[in-house]
């Protein structure tokens, strides 16, 4: 989806034949999810068919250049104009695997957290460098490694607040073991028969 | 490889008998000239525990501390404070800088607490404050430097009179994001001249410029990420972004 939409962003600047497209694609992007030729040509054959390109001559080395319509330039306005929105919510593995395991008590939740944590905090390690190692005019990197190091930072923090949560809910199925456990040995109180208006099926369990 | 730091089996309790609490337990770390290790773990797991032991600020209970070939173990409290005079540097959340002296002076204080002649304490001063990029502050008030300079202040004052061993506990706790970043920047410049950084954080983002992350629970070291993980390939098909792959035949 937004390849289409960025080929198109980038037609609206000038006419452009499909390896320049790639080129220019991979270079604004930091080269960061690089295109192959065959991307951009069925991707224009597309824009084309939903009249949002035209398709001008063949130059002299053979290579067509494709130009926007009106149509067109209406479409990157309206995606320039727009948040993104992602599939809503996009399925996060991590996420499901997680809430799998604490359901699961054979599961050891704090080991499973720790052993991810420390995979997000090497792949900060790896992405710290990167960026250190990049030009510092290079904007367009720039910005999609801060990016990437956002994301893997909200992911440790999340970590952690998965890990807390277990914890306190297991302190609290501890402290009702227990005070179930003090209740069995002490003789209860009855409860006068006229306080409670539910019929015994509508109790709930246990 | 040179070690500068070691924690040797280290243990610190309070109290005695069942009321014991271990603030660390048998903790073990070597930390080399120019390495960069970032402490990480929740709240009372024992980091700034880890570093007072690291710095001669408090004593194990078990084990022993070397610092720069010098094990602190019978030291008496002179003597100790003028190994970290020497030897290393701390560095904290709230600068811990004299508001009634310059910041020049500041830098300087911990040679001139040392004996070293005034003219000598304030020209390593000036040297520190150019390896941490703010020699122009020199003469300012450090009420009139921003937070980030302050913090590059009170580091330049840890590193005064080349000291080999830095001990930094949430050095960016006060700062923004950003600013944060550049004291980072900072410490990895310092580790890459040379100086073995020690730095506490619970900042995922700011343990990224470490070479190494260890991580503590209840007192114990239970885990750690080195940057040169022998069993991870870095693999950059065609993009540029790196991507992790285990490889569980190569040996750690
Ligand atoms: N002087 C002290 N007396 C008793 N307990 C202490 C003392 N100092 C620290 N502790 C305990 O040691 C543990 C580790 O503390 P600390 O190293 O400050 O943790 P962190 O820096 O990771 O938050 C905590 O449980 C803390 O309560
Ligand atoms: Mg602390």
């Amino acid at each position: 989806m937004s390849i289409r939409q960025s080929l198109l962003a980038l037609l609206s600047e000038q006419p452009r034949h499909g390896y320049e497209l790639k080129a220019e694609f991979d270079r604004r992007t930091g080269h960061s999810w690089p295109l192959n030729i065959g991307q951009v040509y069925s991707t224009l054959e597309r824009l084309e068919r939903d009249g949002l390109v035209v398709r001008g001559d063949e130059d002299d080395d053979g290579r067509v250049v494709h130009s926007i319509t009106t149509d067109g330039r209406r479409e990157v306005q309206a995606w320039f104009a727009n948040p993104v929105v992602l599939d809503n919510p996009p399925r996060n593995e991590l996420a499901i695997k997680i809430a799998i395991a604490s359901s699961m008590p054979a599961v050891d939740l704090t080991a499973l957290v720790q052993v991810q944590r420390r995979a997000s905090i090497a792949t900060l390690q790896d992405y710290t460098r990167a960026r250190r190692a990049a030009d510092p005019d290079d904007l367009a990197w720039h910005l999609v490694i801060e990016s990437m190091i956002h994301q893997t930072e909200a992911e440790v923090r999340w970590l952690d607040h998965c890990e807390n949560a277990a914890l306190r809910a297991s302190h609290r199925a501890r402290a009702a073991r227990t005070a179930r456990a003090a209740a069995a040995v002490e003789p209860q109180p009855t409860p006068p028969a006229t306080t409670n208006p539910l019929p015994a099926s509508q109790k709930s369990p246990r | 490889m040179s070690i500068v730091l070691e924690l040797d089996n280290v243990t610190r309790s309070y109290g005695s008998g069942p009321t014991t609490v271990h603030a660390l337990r048998e903790v073990s770390l070597s930390v080399e000239r120019g390495e960069f290790v970032a402490v990480m773990g929740p709240s009372g797991s024992g980091k700034s525990t880890l570093l007072a032991l690291a710095g001669g600020l408090d004593q194990p209970t078990g084990g022993g501390v070397g610092v720069a070939g010098t094990e602190l173990k019978g030291r008496t409290r002179d003597e100790l404070a003028r190994i970290r005079r020497r030897m290393l540097g701390f560095v904290f959340q709230d600068f811990n800088l004299v508001p009634t002296l310059t910041v020049l002076e500041n830098v300087a204080l911990p040679l001139e607490l040392d004996d070293a002649r005034t003219a000598d304490a304030l020209q390593q001063a000036r040297h520190a404050l150019e390896r941490v990029g703010i020699a122009e502050l020199a003469d300012r008030g450090i009420d009139q430097v921003s937070g980030g300079q302050r913090q590059r202040v009170a580091i330049a004052r840890a590193i005064i009179g080349d000291r080999r061993i830095l001990l930094a506990d949430e050095p960016t706790g006060a700062l923004d994001t950003s600013t944060g970043d550049q004291i980072m920047a900072l410490l990895r410049q310092l580790a890459d001249e040379g100086v073995a950084v020690v730095m506490v954080t619970h900042e995922a983002r700011h343990a990224g410029w470490a070479d190494r992350v260890i991580f503590l629970r209840d007192g114990r070291l239970v885990d750690e990420s080195r940057s040169d993980d022998p069993t991870v390939l870095l693999r950059h098909s065609n993009s540029r972004v790196p991507r992790r792959i285990f490889d569980p035949d190569v040996e750690a």
